[in-house]
């Protein structure tokens, strides 16, 4: 009986003095992102439908670039829509 | 490698206020809170001139050298972002900004600012793109839809450029030709360096030179 008792309390303040372990500690370095990570904008789907938006290939940077590109330059530069006019 | 820039052309902008306009509506900007102000040099003088003023997005951001809490990040196409999360409002920021960027949603001392809000480029910030918690902490992710800043997409005058350097660059060389006026680029210098900074230094033996 005693021995019970004994075992008994052992696992009760086993699972008490559990609760102020350490958990997983984030160790911060100085200088550096601590938030959370960012999608990349080219690894989204291209909108389909928008005529004022080239599509690009998903995962590609350099196709997104470059309707990012043309974008600035059909819609920012007016000399460009004089000429072709 | 395409770097996002945004560049404010001093002789096209009229203060028409129509960048603040849009940024606030595309973002949701709280009310107190101004991403984007356009700021008028010599009001009133003939010959003043008006500038768009938010984020330049340095290239070597002073903001993300002071931040205590390591918020700020920089995306691989240049767009300086930060953590909402992080953010603990210490302001600091805002002191070592030199355009005056950062913005806290109310007055008051350390811990009662709030969570600090500037120009993301309409880039979003660390959540899923498109999101609703991406809007709310954030704003609009126009980059994600291909689109660029609605400031610089809204500007009537197409004074505010904003986009990839080199075509941004283009266009304005391209202005400034046709015009032949007008080459100062508020800013410009400041947050993307300067061009004097990228040529080598004299040699040594030359100082001493008469």
């Amino acid at each position: 009986m005693m021995r019970a008792r004994g075992i008994v309390a052992t696992a009760v303040a086993a699972a008490l003095l559990a609760a102020c372990g350490d958990k997983g500690v984030v160790v911060y370095k100085q200088g550096e992102y601590q938030g959370k990570p960012d999608t990349a904008p080219w690894n989204n789907a291209a909108p389909q439908g928008n005529p004022q938006v080239t599509p690009w290939q998903q995962g590609n940077r350099e196709s997104w670039e470059q309707s990012i590109k043309v974008r600035t330059q059909q819609g920012q530069n007016e000399y460009v829509r004089l000429k072709n006019k | 490698m395409a770097r996002m820039k945004f560049l404010c052309d001093a002789e096209r902008c009229i203060e028409c206020n129509g960048c603040v306009t849009a940024c606030k509506n595309v973002n949701e900007v709280p009310w107190g809170v101004n991403r984007r102000r356009v700021v008028t040099l010599n009001d009133g003088v003939p010959g003043e001139k008006s500038i768009s003023v938010a984020c330049m997005h340095c290239s070597d951001a002073p903001c993300m050298a002071v931040c205590p809490v390591d918020c700020f990040y920089k995306t691989p196409e240049g767009v300086v972002l930060h953590d909402k999360d992080l953010c603990i409002g210490c302001g600091y920021c805002f002191y070592a900004c030199p355009f005056g960027a950062p913005q806290f949603p109310q007055d008051g001392a350390f811990g009662l600012r709030g969570k600090m809000d500037k120009c993301t480029f309409c880039a979003g910030g660390p959540e899923k793109d498109g999101s609703a918690e991406e809007f709310a902490k954030y704003g609009q992710n126009r980059l994600a839809e291909g689109k660029l800043p609605a400031c610089a997409e809204m500007c009537s005058t197409k004074a505010l450029l904003g986009g990839d350097a080199d075509v941004v660059a283009d266009i304005f060389r391209e202005r400034v030709v046709a015009r032949g006026k007008g080459v100062e680029l508020w800013g410009w210098a400041t947050a993307y360096g300067k061009p004097e900074a990228a040529k080598p230094a004299a040699p040594a033996a030359a100082k001493g030179d008469k």
